[in-house]
């Protein structure tokens, strides 16, 4: 039975740490031990044996147990290892002073000692291991590439599917899905976007006073919110919130088996759960975008008004006549394309976690870099073909 | 015998709901003794108490001679180090090996050489019969009945004297609690544990428990051998033991 019988009851400092004394002895050296062999208490003979038993070769070593009072499977194993190290080194090693548990204990784990030892990677692959990972990351983005493209299918599939039987469609949840990711959002849109819109009348405000040019502000603040910023801005805001949301909602639904189960009661997760996220941020996107152009032409308004001493009236006479609608539109055209990229990027990562927690965090972050990244993007090539066409 | 554990006169409630109404009972060094009882009758709260995890509201538990109320930091420190929990689901740290999670507490509590560390780690994997080749797995990639026996490794790395086991068969096939029973009982022979368990498992009774208490009604209506809790004429025990499961069990004997 067991080593701890003999341990003294109470806190445990009573007996001394383990400790390792090496002395010269006839025909070889004697390892004299003693104190308390167990996990906690092994510092001092660690250190000893590191230290003294590299100087040791060619030799007979007898290794005294008695004065050990206590031995844990921590403590033999450090025996264990040590002796075997000793042997490597041509030494012959003596065992003496075990007492009978610790035999009992040594008898104990012989039976349970790996078979091998566990082994270093062999240094050619080590050499190897950039190349390797190299291979490894391509590969892994290609299965990535290949998945994302699966998705797109079966959602485009439920989709089509969806507008032959429109009743299956998910109003419901469509609807709170607006309402979670377009009315919550107001709030730091607002501030947001009437922050941009500050920033660049006041850049511009310095810039035009030099040419005394203060009114064309007006201009400036119009198209530049409302054709670039409000869509990008908003976008941005939308990827970092309800992206990552999208992503951690269906990442824990995967971790609990809740979207197993939806599938095994045959209601398809892509008709539940993604493409009403899809369509609501579709819905919601340019409405906020709307709803940024205000704010952030407001903001711009404020600034003129203080610092170029514009009036209000000046102001909105003005944006009637030098911005023409279509930077409007263009800017609310964006916000569906926009929207796309983030919900499906989302859903799409959401439904990647797989059954360890860690996942899900991993999952979130590349959802919401992949969603900002592909709305930049996005926003680049709009630009181009836009100035293209000349519109 | 000595006392390793004394629970007395423990009062829990949560909300307005009382848990324990004066639970009290105690437990001898080396012995397996079970905490039974129907679901919600407080057996993985009374756990969670004696493990430091809860505070009960009124009534004192003592652990190795340390009364948890008015734990000193130090002597909690301790304590902690004397006992290893295998819970329920396994609480296996997903972001971690097997390897890397038996040997935690031996990176962060002792000063062994990472060589002897691995040594330990891969010999308490095979000595709860894990395979050696699942030390480099994640918990994710592992069965339900090899994320227990993980679980046990990592409870059983700093060899403690008590092992505190939360339903430790639910989840697992007929054959594979049987084993696990099997597997708890030689390690309590071999390395001398104190177990404690949580079991709603009444083969695990009928093999493996030394002494159990039963708990219902919010008390203890029960503790003892096996013989003795089985004549108590309580009628919780009665269903217990004399329903259509238990009765299958009593008549084939042990």
């Amino acid at each position: 039975m067991g080593e701890s019988k003999k341990e003294p009851q109470g806190t445990g400092e009573a007996s001394p740490a383990a400790r390792v004394r090496l002395e010269q002895a006839e025909g070889g050296w004697r390892l004299y031990c003693s104190g308390q062999w167990s996990a906690e208490r092994l510092g001092g003979a660690v250190a000893t044996l590191k230290k003294r038993v590299e100087e040791l070769h060619d030799t007979t070593v007898h290794w005294d147990f008695s004065g050990v009072t206590q031995m844990d499977s921590a403590g033999m194993m450090l025996f264990l290892h040590y002796r075997e190290r000793l042997e490597a080194r041509h030494c012959r090693v003596e065992v003496s002073g075990q007492s009978r548990e610790q035999r009992q204990l040594f008898e104990l784990l012989r039976d349970f000692l790996p078979r091998q030892r566990p082994s270093k990677p062999r240094l050619g692959s080590r050499l190897l291991k950039p190349a390797t990972d190299l291979g490894r990351a391509t590969v892994h983005g290609w299965h990535d590439l290949l998945a994302f493209f699966a998705f797109l299918g079966e959602n485009f599939f439920t989709l089509v599917r969806s507008l032959f039987h429109p009743l299956s469609i998910r109003f419901d949840a469509i609807a709170k899905n607006i309402q979670e990711a377009g009315v919550r959002a107001l709030p730091i849109i607002t501030l947001t976007s009437f922050l941009i819109g500050v920033v660049i009348a006041y850049q511009g405000a310095v810039q035009l006073q030099k040419f005394g040019a203060n009114i064309f502000i007006v201009d400036m603040i119009g198209i530049s919110v409302t054709r670039e910023l409000a869509p990008l801005i908003t976008a941005i805001v939308v990827a970092g919130r309800t992206g990552s949301s999208y992503t951690a909602q269906l990442g824990v639904m995967k971790i609990t088996e809740e979207i197993d189960a939806m599938r095994v009661m045959g209601f398809d997760p892509q008709q539940f759960l993604v493409l009403p996220r899809i369509i609501a941020l579709m819905i919601a996107l340019p409405l906020m975008i709307f709803f940024a152009d205000i704010v952030g032409i407001f903001g711009g308004m404020v600034v003129a008004h203080l610092h170029l001493n514009l009036s209000w009236t000046e102001f909105l006479h003005r944006l009637q006549n030098v911005v023409d609608v279509k930077h409007f539109w263009i800017g609310i055209v964006k916000g569906p394309f926009f929207a796309w990229l983030i919900a499906t990027i989302g859903c799409f990562r959401g439904l990647q976690v797989s059954r360890d927690t860690e996942s899900i965090g991993r999952y979130t972050t590349i959802s919401v870099v992949n969603a900002i990244f592909l709305v930049i993007a996005c926003d680049a090539l709009f630009s181009v073909v836009f100035t293209e066409l000349g519109i | 015998m000595k006392e390793v554990i004394r629970v007395s006169d423990v009062v829990t409630r949560f909300g307005s709901n009382l848990v324990h109404d004066r639970v009290s009972l105690s437990v001898e060094e080396g012995e397996i003794y079970g905490l039974m009882g129907g679901s919600g009758s407080g057996k993985s709260t009374l756990l969670r108490e004696i493990i430091m995890l809860m505070r009960p509201e009124s009534g004192s538990i003592v652990v190795l001679g340390k009364e948890l109320s008015n734990i000193t930091y130090a002597d909690a420190a301790w304590l902690r180090q004397q006992w290893g929990v295998l819970f329920q689901s396994g609480a296996l740290y997903s972001s971690l090996t097997v390897a890397q999670n038996v040997g935690m507490k031996l990176r962060e509590y002792t000063d062994l050489p990472d060589s002897v560390i691995e040594e330990i780690v891969h010999m308490k994997i095979r000595m709860v019969g894990l395979p050696e080749h699942a030390a480099e797995l994640y918990p994710a990639e592992l069965s339900g009945g090899m994320v227990k026996r993980a679980s046990l490794a990592r409870a059983l790395a700093m060899d403690p004297r008590l092992l505190f086991l939360d339903e430790p068969t639910s989840g697992l096939d007929p054959i594979g609690a049987e084993a696990f029973d099997q597997l708890i009982l030689k390690l309590r022979n071999m390395l001398g544990l104190t177990v404690i368990m949580v079991t709603h498992d009444l083969d695990s009774i009928w093999t493996i428990v030394d002494r159990f208490a039963v708990l219902g009604e919010r008390k203890v209506i029960a503790e003892g051998r096996l013989d003795e809790v089985i004549e108590t004429p309580h009628p919780i025990i009665r269903k217990f033991f004399w329903g259509a499961r238990g009765r299958l069990r009593s008549a084939h004997g042990q």
